[in-house]
């Protein structure tokens, strides 16, 4: 009797209602993000060198900012735009904003209302930054860029002369940036700033990408990309580095770390379910093997 | 051209609120979904087809189109939309990718869809050419190259060498493992079977890899849904 | 004329590109340079394309009131609203010569209200379905794939408190296999060397595909109508 109970049991979590683990996995996540319970992560050596790149820069060097993702990734990359725009100003660094998706230049623009605007007020557009935005032609785009740079930017965003701005005026292509960061979650995105600029260019190319993208671009890093933030998790130890260093970030540079809160426990709950998945699947398997 | 000038409607704060309120409720029309198939869902799903294929375009159009073709083409004409193209030399050369894009859309003409595929041996001709040589530099060549690495690093402590070494062996052996099991032209038995075997278990471990960031990005989308709606329900802006 | 000419394009254009690699020097610089701005300008007209696909679609699903005919009310509504929003600049401060997206624009209005909510959603809905893919499928059934349960699980500790309370214990010489650390090493080096030679495949795949297509081997981009 006691035995075929414990079978039921196994058999019933083995068989249970997949909207019971949808249930979980949203609780998983609220409860965290209404506690506002937040996770620092130390910086890992991938993340660091972006950081010590950026911060080893002498001040004025130029870099390219491209968002190359939309709404559906904003949660991944839009704190790594949040962190490496204030890094990159701390340093007095010239930031370009563009986007190889034409859902990023409104990430652009977010950057600018939330970060560039309100915390850097004293930084002049067109001097110290400027929003170029979105142009079509995915890899082509970077391509034409290598050589002829205002070949396409012949405008900023709101569609001034691009010769306009003191800080355009010494660009002609691609190899006039100190430093390429491509913040992407798909096609094109970094893998297309290492292969079309950076290695044809030899042009330092960083990067955040999301999670799901980050192992596949592994094989590039160190000699081909000087370092990136993979996912939220990537995005939490570029925050650990800045604050690290400039500790005034504290309680500004938070957004990922807060995030992380929820990832956390969500990683537990899954990884509570791949056991008790394997406990149910090796249970099943023995009293399979027993009444052969 | 439609202006509302006198008072910029879409910024007011009774505007605000109605546009989180659409985007609360769509946003759970989508999560009905968890539940199951819905009409919701299905207008929430069929709504999004429409509103992204005219997004893009409209943003392919004006940042794009006007000013990197139609103005250099006609910048005297461009005054009321792109001022500064005017007094701007004619380019006709933009005439060939204009071509390219008209006969691109006879595609939408079932009679004369043929002569897409100039258009599109345009783009193929592009894609392959710059593919060729890209891939080849970053994905093969650097590959190969980033693998043969020297073992032993000047300066570095005995426990570090020796860690070092470990990896860099892991890393050329799993390469090269690696491609012995894609390589299906000889059996795979024997010694060859058993280094392919080794290839396995490496490239397992790249997809544990994979699986365990691919989970991690999924919560962290979820995460800033649920946090929008918390926000909304808390009465937060948007 | 319907196979020929595309064909003799793809071999000019194909060519041209790789040779401005190997001689960076007059013509196929200034080629390599223009060939890009028309394939940028083009694009443009892929997304044309894709939006008229998507009308003749909707549009003869409605007319000939095919299955969900009525949702595809909403997908050409939809369309219409956000494409006469954007292209006619509604409500956009400067009029004509204004940011297309600025605020006040009813394209941003709309972004804001529907396409951000809705792309944002539609991606995190993958949360549930990979969260009941782990208990569901996610089994050590064979040597293989306990080496992949493995490593996920590494990684998926690897920022969690149990992460580090687990392993953080062991002595000076097993700190490698304190989780933290174990997880920098996968992923720098069985993942990085598994990708690498999927890279590998993959980039010879190209480098070869990309030759047949520049030589006319490969041709079912062109179809099957007119063939000799």
């Amino acid at each position: 009797m006691a035995e075929e109970e414990k079978l039921t049991i196994i058999e019933r979590l083995g068989a249970v209602d997949r909207r019971y683990v949808f249930l979980l996995i949203a609780i998983a996540v609220i409860i965290p993000l209404v506690l506002h319970y937040a996770t620092s992560i130390p910086t890992s050596e991938i993340v660091q060198s972006l950081f010590d790149k950026i911060e080893s820069l002498p001040g004025g060097s130029r870099i390219l900012i491209s968002f190359d993702y939309g709404p559906s990734t904003v949660p991944e990359n839009q704190p790594m735009a949040n962190a490496v725009t204030r890094h990159a100003l701390e340093k007095s660094h010239r930031i370009y904003l563009m986007a190889l998706w034409p859902t990023g230049s409104r990430q652009s623009q977010q950057l600018i209302d939330e970060i560039i605007k309100v915390e850097f007020p004293d930084k002049v557009y067109g001097v110290d930054w400027i929003h170029l935005g979105y142009k079509a032609g995915n890899q082509g785009l970077i391509n034409t860029l290598l050589s002829d740079f205002k070949g396409m930017y012949t405008t900023d965003m709101s569609g001034k002369p691009i010769d306009s701005f003191p800080m355009m005026k010494d660009i002609r292509t691609l190899r006039d940036f100190d430093l390429i960061i491509g913040l992407g979650s798909g096609f094109p995105g970094t893998k297309e700033w290492i292969q079309f600029a950076g290695d044809p260019g030899d042009i330092p190319v960083g990067g955040g990408t999301t999670a799901v993208m980050a192992p596949l671009l592994y094989p590039y890093y160190p000699k081909q990309m000087v370092g990136f933030m993979g996912g939220l998790q990537g995005a939490a130890e570029y925050e650990y580095a800045l604050v690290k260093k400039y500790p005034k970030y504290a309680k500004r540079s938070r957004i990922a770390s807060t995030t992380m809160g929820p990832q956390v426990t969500a990683h537990l709950v899954i990884v509570a379910f791949i056991i008790l998945g394997n406990i149910t699947y090796l249970l099943e398997r023995r009293r399979k093997r027993k009444y052969r | 051209m439609i202006i509302l000038e006198s008072q910029p409607i879409l910024t007011t704060p009774v505007a605000h609120a109605v546009g989180v309120w659409i985007a609360s409720l769509l946003t759970l029309m989508i999560f009905s979904f968890l539940y199951k198939d819905n009409p919701f869902y299905k207008f929430a799903e069929h709504l999004f087809v429409g509103i992204s294929a005219a997004y893009w375009m409209t943003v392919a159009f004006w940042t794009t189109l006007i000013p990197n073709m139609i103005a250099r083409l006609w910048p005297a004409h461009m005054g009321g939309v792109l001022p500064a193209a005017v007094g701007q030399p004619r380019e006709w050369i933009y005439i060939i990718p204009f071509a390219f894009g008209i006969i691109l859309l006879t595609r939408l003409v079932s009679r004369i869809a043929w002569l897409s595929r100039w258009a599109m041996g345009f783009v193929i001709g592009f894609a392959a050419g710059t593919n060729f040589t890209r891939y080849l530099q970053s994905d093969f060549v650097s590959q190969i190259h980033s693998t043969m690495v020297p073992l032993y690093q000047p300066g570095a402590t005995t426990a570090s060498t020796i860690g070092n070494i470990f990896s860099q062996l892991v890393v050329f052996g799993g390469v090269v493992s690696a491609l012995v099991y894609f390589f299906f032209s000889k059996e795979h038995k024997g010694a060859f079977g058993r280094v392919a075997r080794f290839g396995i278990w490496i490239l397992m471990a790249a997809f544990g890899a994979s699986f365990g960031y691919t989970v991690m990005a999924r919560i962290s989308l979820l995460t800033g849904r649920m946090n929008y709606l918390i926000q909304w329900v808390k009465g937060a802006s948007w | 004329m319907k196979r020929t000419v595309p064909l003799v394009i793809t071999f000019i254009v194909g060519l041209v590109l790789i040779a401005a690699m190997f001689i960076p020097h007059w013509p196929f610089t200034g080629l390599d340079s223009k060939f890009s701005i028309f394939y940028d300008v083009i694009a443009v007209f892929a997304f044309i394309l894709g939006g008229g696909n998507l009308l003749k679609v909707h549009l003869s699903r409605i007319q000939n009131r095919r299955r969900d005919w009525k949702y595809s009310i909403v997908t050409v509504s939809g369309f219409f609203l956000m494409l006469g929003a954007g292209l006619l600049k509604i409500g956009v401060p400067g009029g004509w010569t204004g940011d297309y997206q600025a605020d006040g624009s009813l394209l941003k209005y709309l972004y804001d209200a529907t396409f951000q909510p809705l792309q944002a959603t539609m991606f995190s809905l993958l949360a549930f379905f990979v969260a009941s893919a782990s208990y569901r499928a996610f089994r050590a059934k064979t040597k293989e794939a306990t080496i992949l349960l493995l490593a996920a699980f590494v990684i998926l500790l690897r920022p969690t408190p149990l992460g580090y309370y687990l392993t953080f214990w062991l002595p000076k010489p097993l700190q490698f296999l304190h989780i933290p650390n174990l997880s920098t090493w996968i992923m720098s080096v069985p993942n990085m060397a598994g990708q690498r030679a999927i890279m590998i495949g993959i980039a010879l795949g190209i480098v070869s595909a990309s030759l047949r297509l520049i030589l006319g081997i490969e041709r079912s981009y062109l179809g099957t109508e007119g063939k000799d």
